[in-house]
């Protein structure tokens, strides 16, 4: 019998929580340094970026989620940030989080096929913003998919620790 | 080195002088302090949060007898109740013996509650059930107490609305003419109801709460604050405040208002319009609703929804309904969430995704409402100016058929209102009640 082994190490192995931390912390330092066009280009054309309220134990085309953007929408976001006057960010927020207690949950198989890594990890984002300071935690689910030798996101659904409290504005990539 | 003198005392007034509301609302400005000062916060709770109507919840939010939800009510801990009978009550969430929260669940189904403190028990209608070891108060059924309620509680569409005084205008003389928009509203139902279930977003706002109601019907900012969304999506919805517009801003009375866009979408002519879609995107609701209104049908379609601010605190914005409550003077909670109609699925689904988009912490309309709001807050607290402006279009209004004052798209007609009805209510001449 022999095994394939990939010996250049060139493609992706979503089973190798070193190679999953690399791209969650890269995806975090983008959306923390407001870098929207790298982050943008990180999502499937399947992607589901959702900040569920109330534990998110709902169905999400029926109860109303903070955010909960398709492809689209996440675009449609991005843009009006790019204006510059998406003035809940204008100036952006001083941002920095640490993501951690990475886990790989197992694997997801879509309708197209796709077989897609379930990742967990906690997070703690502190921001700070002319009139003050907000500490933000939760939980981060992720969907990753190796498509054409990169790891892409295709979901990533965040429960905050405050999702049944009132929150203040949220503008920026959480 | 000499000692320090003893320190000079002055007496300390048992209460800080009364505010000059008379001096401080002008018809055409308003004092900054008016959103800074703690006095005039601790004052609108009396005469405001605990004295008018004010929306609390929707019948919707407990259907069943016996489901319960959580709310408040200016700084109230309330638990919205339906009991066995259907009737709607509203419960301070305090327990009558030693002031513990009774409820600590967010919602619900039960017939009572039971204070986890000293287990006594509570019927969904605020009636003292019993309390363990009775014969520490002589038995059974002596004690004479009963959790506080809201004692006046009144539906209107299904709007749950609360007034802490015993007696006082009706609901209905509260709503006056704001009822005619909520009725549009559930006109658009093809079963005519209204349904508050799709839950609510929290979005907490370092502002005080007047300048929200203040901003809910003023046509002058969407196209400079949301400019940056209209131009992304190429919404037209700026067009209908400008200064071409043929829309009103409308007062009321009672210090409501509404942007009225209708002069728009009839102009437009096309139904569904108003919801940025066309007939065949959502044609079994349109079937629907022709089946119901047969020729009205048309009118209705075209028009679409109210825009309008019920005075203290509930906003209806075509799809999105909204429930103001305060915290502080500086700081208040946006309540939001997308209307939903009985018997339009096809609506409901797209009501539920645009107001994602919309509204709430990170929608992509109100955050930069709310980022507005919160500097707001910072300038009226600045020495100079002391005063907010709110002339706009004071020389152009009219009166309408019914009475009201109407101004043009982008006018400050509904602030004026505003503030006519909130003097009304805070100046000392009306203030029978409370303490000299």
């Amino acid at each position: 019998m022999t095994v394939t082994i990939d010996t250049d190490r060139s493609t992706p192995d979503l089973t190798d929580v070193r190679e999953v931390e690399q791209f969650l912390y890269r995806e975090a330092r983008l959306a923390d340094e407001h870098d929207y066009d790298a982050w943008e280009a990180l999502w499937t054309d399947d992607a589901l970026y959702w900040v569920p309220v109330d534990g998110g134990n709902y169905d999400p085309m029926q109860h109303v989620s903070a955010i909960y953007d398709n492809r689209r929408r996440i675009n449609t976001r991005l843009e009006q940030l790019r204006t510059g006057k998406r003035y809940a960010q204008s100036p952006p927020s001083h941002l920095r989080r640490i993501v951690g207690n990475v886990e790989i949950l197992g694997t997801e198989e879509k309708d197209s096929g796709a077989i897609d890594t379930v990742v967990g990890a906690n997070f703690v984002l502190y921001e700070s913003k002319p009139r003050g300071k907000e500490i933000w935690a939760g939980r981060y689910t992720y969907r990753l998919r190796v498509v054409e030798g990169e790891i892409r996101l295709v979901g990533k659904t965040v429960v905050l620790v405050d999702n049944a409290e009132a929150i203040p504005t949220l503008g920026f990539l959480i | 080195m000499t000692l320090a003198a003893p320190l000079e005392t002055s007496p300390v007034p048992d209460r800080a002088p009364r505010v000059d509301y008379d001096t401080l609302i002008q018809p055409e400005r308003i004092h900054g302090s008016l959103y800074t000062n703690p006095d005039v916060f601790a004052d609108e709770l009396e005469r405001i949060w605990y004295r008018t109507w004010v929306f609390v919840g929707h019948a919707s939010e407990v259907p069943q007898p016996n489901d319960y939800v959580r709310k408040k009510l200016g700084l109230q801990d309330v638990i919205m109740t339906r009991d066995k009978n259907g009737e709607i009550h509203l419960l301070l969430n305090r327990c009558a013996h030693r002031a513990n929260l009774v409820c600590d669940a967010a919602s619900g189904n039960s017939s009572s509650f039971r204070c986890p403190y000293h287990g006594w028990t509570y019927r969904n209608n605020g009636e003292l059930l019993g309390y363990p070891y009775h014969k520490g108060y002589g038995g059974k059924g002596k004690v004479e107490l009963a959790m506080g309620k809201v004692p006046r509680v009144a539906v209107y569409q299904g709007f749950v609305f609360g007034s802490f005084a015993e007696e006082g205008p009706t609901l209905a003389e509260h709503l006056g003419d704001a009822a005619g928009e909520i009725d549009r509203l559930a006109r658009l139902s093809p079963e005519g109801e209204v349904e508050l279930t799709a839950g609510w977003l929290r979005h907490k706002t370092r502002a005080n709460w007047k300048l929200l109601a203040e901003n809910e019907t003023d046509g002058y900012h969407p196209q400079f604050v949301h400019g940056s969304i209209f131009s992304v999506t190429g919404s037209h919805i700026g067009e209908l405040y400008s200064d071409a517009a043929t829309s009103v801003t409308r007062a009321l009375g009672n210090g409501h208002s509404e942007n009225d866009l209708r002069p728009e979408f009839r102009r437009m002519n096309e139904p569904m319009k108003w919801f940025g879609t066309t007939e065949d995107r959502v044609p079994n609701y349109v079937a629907a609703m022709r089946a119901k209104h047969g020729e009205a049908a048309e009118q209705i379609l075209i028009e679409g929804a109210p825009h309008v601010m019920i005075f203290p605190n509930l906003f209806i914005a075509e799809i999105q309904v909204f429930n103001i409550q305060p915290i502080s003077e500086r700081e208040c909670v946006q309540y939001s969430t997308a209307v939903q109609l009985e018997g339009a699925p096809e609506l409901n689904t797209r009501m539920v995704s645009q107001s994602i988009g919309s509204v709430g912490p990170a929608g992509m309309l109100l955050a930069d409402d709310t980022e507005m709001y919160e500097r707001n807050q910072v300038g009226v607290g600045m020495r100079e100016p002391k005063w907010v402006d709110i002339r706009r279009g004071v020389q152009r209004e009219s009166i309408d058929k019914r009475g009201h004052t109407v101004g043009a798209a982008n006018d400050e007609t509904a602030m004026r209102a505003f503030w006519r009805n909130y003097k009304s209510l805070m100046a000392p001449e009306n203030t029978e009640g409370t303490q000299p």
